[in-house]
């Protein structure tokens, strides 16, 4: 049957495999990158089969929040939930929590990405 | 390959791989995927926001007959530029009422191009009162179609209403050179930004 045409609508179901959440755990920018190590994918088989399959998109090469949702066709909203509790047990690992703050870190990484445009 | 050097034991979060970002936004249809895919590394994937409760008071399902959720779809791309530094450029979802969704892609972004089309230069206005409202920097890049040559960029500031400090670039999306210097314009100008900005922080000498 075309989900579509369900007359109960869409909204409960992309949030069935986060049993409900919506709130994730932590905030997660849509850029934040994550990775994972084998072990922690190994270990991540018994997260249940979505979270399984995030930690497997994040092996060997790290992806943001937004291409994790992207490569798993995941609703955005979905995948962070998912995401955020693959880190809080210690199954993907979470480079960039939040944007840089500071004046200095932040010139320094403009100043990174500025170069790293005039060498492509 | 590995992360060697990063090694996350004992930190689940780490400040190893830094990512940024630049937003990309103009009217439907000005090139904004066109864009991204012209410089991305990965041919532009989409994300899809669901519109939950939170967005009910935004756009109000009701008035939409039949339709209990609305997705946002947003285009991105990526540039690695080292083992240890990620550009995303994210465009703007087409339609300027899911706000929402636009918070949440400008939050800790470096700054964004607001693509135009010199036939529809009204579709501009909302992205820039947006990051003027926001005070996010910002570029003004003219996508270069047919006929598009008839405006000077002078005429085109001038429609735009937009100030002499913000920079106005021309260019093509289809092709990487022309994308990499508007790139290169958001980043220069949101460093120019971010120095002043820092600069009034101290007392400055009168005289």
């Amino acid at each position: 049957m075309d989900p579509r045409r369900d007359p109960r609508g869409a909204l409960v179901r992309p949030y069935a495999v986060t049993r409900g959440r919506t709130e994730p755990s932590r905030d997660i920018a849509l850029e934040a990158v994550l990775t994972s190590s084998a072990t922690q994918v190994a270990e991540s088989r018994f997260a249940g089969h979505d979270k399984y399959r995030i930690a497997t998109v994040c092996e060997g090469r790290a992806q943001s929040l937004a291409e994790i949702a992207a490569y798993t066709r995941m609703p955005l909203g979905v995948a962070r939930v998912l995401v955020a509790d693959l880190v809080a047990d210690g199954l993907l690992t979470l480079h960039t929590a939040a944007p840089a703050e500071g004046f200095e870190e932040r010139m320094e990484i403009l100043g990174r990405v500025l170069s790293g445009l005039r060498r492509l | 390959m590995d992360f060697a050097g990063y090694d996350p034991v004992g930190s689940r979060q780490s400040r190893g791989i830094v990512s940024a970002k630049i937003v990309v936004a103009g009217g439907f249809g000005v090139g904004k995927t066109t864009l991204v895919g012209a410089i991305s590394e990965i041919t532009p994937l989409t994300t899809e926001a669901l519109m939950t409760a939170a967005g009910v008071g935004i756009d109000d399902p009701s008035k939409v007959p039949g339709k209990e959720t609305t997705t946002v779809a947003m285009d991105f791309g990526r540039i690695t530029m080292a083992q240890d530094l990620i550009l995303y450029l994210f465009g703007t979802p087409g339609q300027t009422r899911f706000w929402f969704m636009w918070d949440e892609i400008i939050r800790g972004a470096v700054g964004a191009a607001v693509l135009v089309d010199t036939r529809r230069i009204t579709d501009a206005f909302a992205p820039l009162d947006y990051f003027e409202n926001r005070k996010l920097p910002y570029v003004v890049a003219l996508n270069r179609f047919d006929g598009s040559d008839l405006y000077e960029p002078d005429e085109v500031r001038e429609a735009l209403a937009i100030s002499a400090d913000v920079p106005l670039v021309m260019c093509d999306a289809r092709d990487r050179e022309s994308v990499k210097q508007v790139l290169v314009t958001v980043v220069e100008h949101a460093m120019l930004r971010l120095q002043a900005e820092h600069g009034r922080g101290f007392p400055t000498p009168v005289g």
